[in-house]
């Protein structure tokens, strides 16, 4: 069903747009003079009287809006006046430390939270279930920053086996170099992560535990390892892919106080260091580049269902 | 031969079903119990903050800076005097007293946690009745709200924060809007599904206006989810709002905040980490027990829901 397939793409649209109108009123809607605020709080009248025209503030909104987006368009997300460049040329000098480490935690996260969710269910009521629920409530309720401090404190401070802070650029050192820096952060940041993906891939194996097919399965006599994998976890991979792209938006907030904490020259980083300076066209860029990862992402899940469960069809 | 069994004696008649009263199935939830009582001595933290041996928050001394915990110093008052005073969790790069600062910002995380919870679920209840029950504005409105719902919430959060003049209630607003999508969508779901059943169809059919529908017939049966949701929503803002205070993005670097604590005591970590701990233990021990509260009460008042996960 092709014609689903394409609904599904294009649905996308409407939503980035409304992003993008969202992000574009988030400056008009504020009280006060948007060109002052651009300019920042030492800027001379001149310079803000120059910023308004350069970003044609003067004009009606629906104008603006269509300068505005139809620079969007042609990928021109305006100019940093703190960082004197391109929010372009920015993000790309700031994507990779991000993309490292999202990839990272996402690769733990999933290693961990997956086999610990199946076997919590496997065993309900267990001790392995008792404290894996014991642990999720926790990740999710212990702040990112905090878990951080506490690695930081043992594993950097006390024990010296990792560095406290810093990164190294991928093909800049050695391969464990640019690793050795990640691991912390990864590790902290994969927490919650690990929490949420932990809680629903048990909720969803437990219910198909109970399906007549396991009983089958079992009764066959197939070693409970199969019965596990290619039964029960196989027919409960939807949900699971499904959380793995919600739980993106947890990551994105978590990539932004990581690389603080880290002191990671990531998107995160920028994103804060933007909010310090009120460097407006970079805020705006860096959300308006996360919320379209994450509808982008979201999508994705979505088309993949096709793999994990054959019974849905496009 | 055969023996007779003795006469059933208990008349089932007489002897009432025992059910226990909402509070006392409340009590009974190990997770109320435990994650209630917390929160009630936080709230009585908060409430007595300035008998607990506490001083001025922002009161400092030069003497007694970095002092670490149980050190004992002085701290000086506006006038000028010094007295003597025990850290008991030290003090900061001011010298100001941890514990004191600690203690008063209980009373900020409270106040934001409640009041993003009260003000998210206002909006989110007003936007759900309205997508719920008016077929012409639901397409839209949940347009929009998909569009925000795209966006990470702590962005917004951040964003707006930076724009507007830092302050209780601008922090307050900025971390509520995220959160407003989310109940706006349960409590539209919920009015979806109230809306088909037989009591609403018979005051439909009677000619109760839409109006006294909405609010006398649909959002009663609200209530519940809700009140787990405001559970919830109250757990995360207190989180957001020391994330947001910790970047330097947050409430006035002046009011003691944990996030605010935290923030100046990364600087020197490495020497001091007490800075760090005390706040952050406060921080982790308050959400975690307002996240155990909101899981007793969904199990309590939203079985359905704890059927899910």
């Amino acid at each position: 069903m092709p014609i689903f397939l394409l609904k599904r793409i294009l649905s996308t649209i409407p939503v980035m747009l409304i992003v993008a109108v969202l992000v574009f009123m988030l400056l008009r809607l504020t009280p006060g003079d948007p060109a002052a605020i651009i300019a920042g709080d030492a800027a001379s009248p001149e310079n803000i009287a120059k910023i308004r025209e350069g970003f044609g503030l003067d004009k009606p909104l629906p104008v603006q809006f269509g300068i505005w987006f139809g620079n969007l368009l042609t990928g021109n997300l305006g100019e940093s006046y703190f960082f004197k460049k391109t929010v372009v040329e920015l993000i790309a000098q700031r994507i990779e430390p991000t993309l490292a480490l999202a990839t990272l935690t996402i690769l733990i996260a999933i290693a961990v939270a997956v086999p610990l969710g199946v076997l919590a269910a496997w065993r309900m009521g267990g001790w392995l279930d008792r404290a894996l629920m014991g642990f999720s409530v926790m990740g999710f309720s212990v702040p990112v920053f905090v878990l951080a401090y506490i690695l930081i404190y043992i594993v950097s401070l006390k024990l010296g086996w990792l560095p406290v802070q810093g990164y190294s650029r991928l093909g800049e050192g050695t391969f464990w170099q640019f690793l050795r820096h990640l691991i912390l952060p990864a590790i902290t940041l994969s927490v919650i992560y690990i929490a949420l993906i932990a809680r629903v891939t048990r909720a969803a194996v437990s219910e198909v535990l109970t399906e007549d097919y396991i009983r089958t399965a079992r009764a066959k006599g197939l070693p409970e390892f199969t019965v596990l994998w290619r039964h029960a976890f196989a027919n409960a991979a939807v949900p699971i892919v499904t959380v793995i792209g919600i739980g993106i938006a947890l990551l994105i907030g978590g990539v932004v106080v990581t690389e603080s904490v880290y002191g990671i020259p990531g998107l995160g980083r920028l994103t804060v260091d933007a909010v310090l300076a009120r460097d407006f066209p970079t805020i705006q860029g860096v959300i308006l580049l996360f919320s379209f990862v994450y509808v982008l992402i979201n999508l994705a899940v979505d088309l993949s269902y096709v793999l994990f469960d054959p019974r849905i069809r496009y | 031969m055969q023996e007779t069994a003795p006469p059933l004696v208990i008349d089932v008649l007489t002897v009432p079903p025992y059910k226990p009263s909402l509070a006392g199935r409340l009590w009974r939830n190990w997770a109320v119990r435990i994650g209630g009582t917390v929160m009630a001595v936080l709230l009585v933290i908060a409430l007595s903050a300035p008998w607990l041996g506490t001083v001025d928050p922002t009161l400092f001394d030069a003497g007694s800076r970095d002092l670490l915990p149980g050190a004992m110093g002085e701290i000086t008052n506006l006038d000028n005097e010094s007295s003597p005073h025990k850290f008991l969790f030290g003090s900061d790069s001011f010298g100001r007293d941890i514990y004191s600062r600690v203690i008063f910002g209980t009373r900020v995380s409270l106040i934001v946690g409640i009041a993003v919870a009260a003000l998210s679920l206002l909006f989110g209840v007003l936007l759900g009745l309205v997508s719920g029950t008016l077929r012409r504005l639901d397409g839209p409105l949940m347009r929009l709200m998909d569009g925000v719902m795209a966006i990470p919430g702590i962005l917004i959060a951040i964003a707006l924060v930076a724009l507007w003049r830092p302050s209780l209630s601008t922090v307050v607003i900025a971390i509520a809007i995220p959160e407003i999508p989310r109940v706006t969508r349960l409590v539209r779901s919920l009015v979806l599904s109230i809306r088909e059943e037989p009591y609403v169809e018979a005051a439909v059919s009677l000619g109760t206006p839409l109006f006294t529908i909405m609010f006398r017939h649909i959002l009663p049966n609200t209530i519940a989810p809700l009140i787990v949701q405001g559970t919830y929503i109250c757990a995360s803002a207190i989180l957001t709002e020391a994330i947001l205070s910790f970047l330097g993005v947050g409430l006035p670097t002046d009011l003691p905040t944990w996030g605010n604590i935290m923030a100046e005591g990364r600087v020197q970590f490495n020497q001091f980490p007490h800075n760090v701990f005390f706040p952050g233990v406060f921080l982790a021990f308050t959400v975690l027990a307002v996240n155990i509260l909101g899981d007793g009460l969904r199990d309590i008042l939203d079985p359905k829901m704890s059927k899910r996960v």
